[in-house]
């Protein structure tokens, strides 16, 4: 079910916005769609809630990777009616690229607010900034803290 | 006498009939009812740090029954509690409210470190945010090993705080007097990489 809603969404977007299909049917999205995506994933396929944001460090491909799963909670009720099944549809997986130098991404906090926190602890782990987040800092360590420890090359130091 | 530092079996036998024996070298009667009378009603503060909180609850529960020793009051607040078991990892975010905590407490005042976390780190020692060991920062009186210590442990450690308080005598303690032994801690402050201690002790850092 997901992987339909998937290929609508590739016809919406312009073409090249998907990078990569993995094996698992995640697609990997250009920084630049992701917004036009998630609007479209959620008021068009009905996709509510932002599950989880979460950052993954490649090191040795030389750039962070930022992972959404969406969720279509009212889906039955609402959109395929007879065709779908009950209850939720999900999970949907979305990846954004961002290079390691100057990670950056645009923040989907207007589009799902579960994205807040989540948005921030990806930001306080490993530094990726998102932009247009209202109120990005730290949310786990004190604001005094330098560093990003779930980064691969961080080490902490003694004391 | 099988322990020859603290209170004996006989002796306990009759201290809880209400019988109390000056036959000690050490301590005299006054000090003996006082120190009966600290002992058999610890009670211990209510707050935990991570999973020995849940070894520390069920003790208090009627299986191991931590009533049975005069501790069945967790007191909610550090005014009136006795005892300060730091149950679980330190993280170096929470340090601040712990000493902050042990101020708050009124004297006489004890601290267990329970589990390998708040005695050295344990197995985060190595890590950003753990402290390693709450005695860094505070004046510990019992140590209890274990990830986490069993009940059975906790309440070990309890008798050796006990024995500790039977011990103590007026004259010495570091809390009674009319001179000023304040025991505050200097609370530590957030640094870039970890917590940084004020240089001097600085009393009544509230």
């Amino acid at each position: 079910m997901t992987e339909e809603v998937l290929r609508r969404m590739e016809k919406v977007l312009p073409a090249g916005a998907i990078q990569e299909v993995q094996e698992n049917g995640a697609r990997v999205l250009s920084p630049e769609f992701l917004l036009e995506a998630g609007r479209y994933l959620r008021d068009e396929e009905g996709f509510d809630y932002l599950s989880n944001l979460s950052g993954v460090d490649w090191i040795e491909r030389g750039y962070f990777e930022v992972v959404y799963h969406l969720y279509a909670m009212r889906r039955g009720e609402r959109l395929v009616r007879g065709e779908a099944p009950d209850g939720p549809l999900g999970p949907l997986v979305l990846k954004v690229r961002a290079p390691r130098e100057d990670p950056r991404v645009p923040s989907v906090s207007a589009i799902w607010p579960s994205a807040l926190w989540q948005e921030r602890e990806t930001y306080d782990m490993l530094g990726i900034r998102f932009e247009g987040h209202p109120d990005l800092r730290r949310i786990y360590l004190w604001d005094e803290f330098e560093g990003h420890p779930l980064r691969k090359d961080y080490r902490p130091e003694e004391g | 006498m099988s322990d020859p530092e603290g209170i004996s079996p006989e002796q306990l036998t009759l201290e809880q009939s209400g019988v109390f024996l000056t036959n000690s070298e050490k301590l005299n009667l006054i000090e003996g009812i006082y120190n009966w009378g600290r002992r058999s009603s610890l009670w211990p503060m209510m707050f935990g740090l991570a999973c020995c909180a849940f070894e520390m609850m069920a003790t208090g529960a009627p299986r191991f029954d931590f009533a049975r020793f005069g501790s069945e009051f967790f007191r909610a607040s550090p005014r009136q509690a006795d005892v300060m078991i730091v149950c679980g990892t330190v993280t170096k975010k929470m340090a601040p409210a712990v000493v902050r905590l042990y101020n708050q407490m009124a004297e006489p005042r004890y601290v267990v470190a329970m589990g390998a976390c708040a005695c050295s780190g344990g197995p985060f020692r190595d890590g950003y945010n753990v402290v390693r060991g709450i005695d860094l920062y505070l004046p510990v009186d019992v140590y209890i090993p274990g990830c986490p210590p069993r009940p059975e442990s906790l309440l070990e450690g309890w008798f050796a705080l006990q024995r500790l308080i039977d011990r103590q005598r007026l004259k010495e303690v570091p809390w009674y007097g009319k001179e000023d032994k304040s025991r505050e801690r200097p609370i530590p402050r957030y640094g870039p990489h970890g917590l940084i201690l004020p240089e001097e002790p600085q009393e009544a850092s509230q």
